[in-house]
């Protein structure tokens, strides 16, 4: 530790004061005012009167998974949901694999890297822009097979209206909590099957009754009032594609640089020990690139939660078939000037990213204590 | 299998899937270059030539019309954004090195906390703070303003700027300091003597991932300065309308990019530096 003087000592502190307290109010303090606003039925017309803001309770995020009139807002969890999945997917197997080409000594791989990582340099709005046409049913991609000869290809993308994988969103709490026993049966039966506990054994057999009870009728009470189906909307591929597209090059930098630091001599240990090339990748790569796929996973997890200029330039806010939370926020709050609403909207959407970024966070923050 | 047949098919089994190897990644690079080239053949078209049926071909002429359209209507936004670009990456590379420098070597009690509480801030959906955003700007007069904008986009780049410094700054020797401390520096000698001359490479990553952010970026640009419209603000805005050719449209997309990309072909090494150092552990 340098600096000794309690003076210098202090200046340090006080230099660092100005962005403490810009980042308590704009981070800290503005959180806390969305969600006293999230609590109200604050509007432009509540405003313009004059009147203060009625206190509403959760009545905003009661109305937003249940109200009959908040459907939008349902679609856009599940789009959420989908997209978020189908997005980290691509991202982690075609960056993984982009890596794996690049590092078996390519010639003219800076020229390649270049290639795949330029759109990440380019906006999401420039992404938009360009995709949107390119998706656009009458031309662009549909267009490029009769370059070759080929008949016009027909997917309508962004703008294709169909669904699978259909659900009945009243059902969703009745699915989550079938999912969460299951995962804690599976948990305790594992648990027991090594210490043959008695704490496990009793969390299974709580598990097992407590379904039965579910399944023997009392599942009903669990449900959302309102018959809604939703279900993963096509027109999402689309979106996939182009945030895919610019986000790619990402992973594969991160897989790269993770590659680039597995010594040579450790593959030649595997190599000597018997492994086939496939091996080596099975048992030494893939093991040690396992972290980066989680820190990966997280950030491109945020990435897609929190995602908005690619979507609203490519729907506008109006094709609800590829509808965000973040779109409806923006609309709610400064279109429709329903701030309580779309501060509820807001809150929700941090609850999200919170959920996913603090525990990395803190363990990423813990580990980098532990090397230094 | 004789002992001399061996290294032969090993050879050819090698240049097999070297073929596969480079096969695969020129199939990728096609793939990501189709947009590119929609836009270049589209945007250097004559406009009198631009047709759906023939998008994908070379243009028969050479022509810079779409870009001369295009840069008639997105002149305002592309200035705005230099404006707002530069003075903002500059005061969040500096509060960002200052930041660094008290995280990295001057740690006090606390410091542990604090700092996670600061990186917060860059992960946050920026909606969560959009509505007071809004009111506390406006009740400081900065509302719709671009003075408002750089004032948002330096608050919220410090995250990043202080973490890619602390890191940075990780590296460099007590020793040093310890030196410097010996003939008689305080805080701003060793920051000025001793860190600043090391902090070159340092502020040309954060430089470089500041205004390829900013530039970038269209929610503030869209909520807070709508009267000021940033470059892709603008760009949104044309494409949005009913009567912009598209061939002018993919034009204003590239004249939108150009800066960040040749930022970005100039100094790719320092962009991927940042790009990394944002996934926190540096």
């Amino acid at each position: 530790m340098i600096g000794q003087s309690r003076r210098d000592r202090l200046i340090a502190f006080f230099m660092l004061l100005p962005s403490l307290i810009l980042l308590g109010i704009f981070v800290y303090g503005f959180i806390g005012s969305t969600l006293a606003t999230s609590l109200t039925d604050s509007s432009a017309m509540q405003r313009l009167v004059g009147t203060p803001a009625n206190n509403v309770g959760l009545k905003n995020y009661n109305d937003l998974f249940t109200g009959l009139l908040d459907s939008r807002f349902r679609t856009d969890v599940v789009n959420t949901v989908f997209f978020t999945a189908m997005f980290i997917g691509v991202c982690l197997a075609i960056g993984m694999l982009l890596a794996i080409l690049l590092d078996q000594k390519i010639r003219g791989e800076a020229v390649f890297r270049t290639i795949f990582l330029f759109p990440m340099a380019l906006s999401f709005v420039v992404t938009g822009v360009v995709w949107k046409w390119l998706f656009n049913p009458d031309a662009g991609i549909n267009v490029l097979p009769t370059v070759v000869g080929l008949p016009k290809g027909t997917f309508r993308w962004f703008i294709s209206e169909d669904q699978w994988l259909q659900f009945n969103w009243q059902d969703l709490p009745v699915i989550v909590v079938y999912v969460v026993l299951a995962i804690v049966l599976i948990w305790a039966l594992l648990r027991w099957s090594r210490t043959r506990g008695t704490a496990p054994a009793l969390v299974a057999a709580g598990t097992i009754l407590v379904s039965l009870y579910l399944t023997l009728g009392n599942a009903s009470a669990l449900r959302f009032p309102n018959y809604e189906v939703k279900g993963f909307n096509v027109a999402l591929i689309a979106i996939v594609v182009a945030a895919g597209w610019q986000m790619v090059g990402y992973t594969m930098a991160m897989y790269l640089a993770g590659l680039r630091g597995i010594s040579e001599e450790l593959r030649e240990a595997a190599r000597v020990d018997g492994c086939t090339e496939f091996g080596v990748y099975r048992y030494v790569v893939f093991p040690l690139l396992a972290p980066i796929t989680l820190s990966a996973m997280i950030i491109l997890g945020h990435i897609s939660l929190k995602i908005f200029d690619l979507v609203y330039v490519m729907g506008g806010g109006d094709n609800l078939y590829i509808d965000m939370p973040g779109l409806n926020m923006f609309f709610e709050t400064f279109r429709g000037q329903q701030f309580g609403r779309g501060a509820a909207i807001a809150m929700v959407m941090l609850i999200m990213v919170a959920v996913v970024i603090i525990p990395y966070l803190v363990s990423s923050l813990r580990s980098q204590e532990k090397n230094a | 299998m004789t002992t001399a047949s061996r290294p032969a098919l090993q050879q050819r089994s090698m240049s097999l899937s070297r073929f596969v190897i480079y096969g695969l990644l020129i199939l990728f690079a096609a793939i990501f270059l189709i947009p590119v080239y929609m836009v270049l053949m589209t945007g250097f078209k004559n406009p009198a030539e631009v047709s759906i049926s023939t998008m994908w071909q070379f243009p028969s002429s050479f022509s810079l019309e779409s870009y001369g359209q295009a840069l008639q209507v997105l002149a305002p936004g592309l200035t705005n954004s230099f404006l707002l670009v530069i003075p903002a990456t500059i005061l969040s590379s500096v509060l960002g090195s200052l930041n660094g420098y008290v995280l990295s070597k001057w740690r006090f009690p606390g410091a542990n906390i604090l700092f996670p509480l600061m990186l917060f801030g860059m992960f946050i959906p920026y909606q969560a703070i959009l509505i007071p955003l809004v009111q506390f700007l406006s009740s400081i007069g900065l509302y719709d303003s671009l003075p408002g904008l750089i004032l948002v986009h330096v608050v919220y780049g410090l995250p990043i700027t202080t973490l890619v410094f602390r890191n940075y700054y990780a590296e460099v020797p007590n020793e040093m300091l310890e030196a410097g401390a010996i003939d008689g520096c305080g805080f701003f000698g060793l920051y000025w003597h001793v860190v600043l001359p090391l902090s070159l490479p340092g502020f040309v990553v954060v430089i470089i991932w500041q205004f390829t952010q900013i530039w970038n970026e269209f929610l503030f640009g869209v909520t807070v300065a709508q009267g000021t419209p940033t470059v892709t603000v603008a760009l949104q805005n044309l494409s949005g309308s009913q009567i912009v050719q598209w061939n002018v449209q993919m034009a204003a997309a590239l004249l939108a990019a150009l800066p960040t990309l040749v930022v970005y072909i100039l100094l790719g090494r320092y962009f991927i530096r940042g790009l990394l150092a944002g996934s926190v552990k540096g």
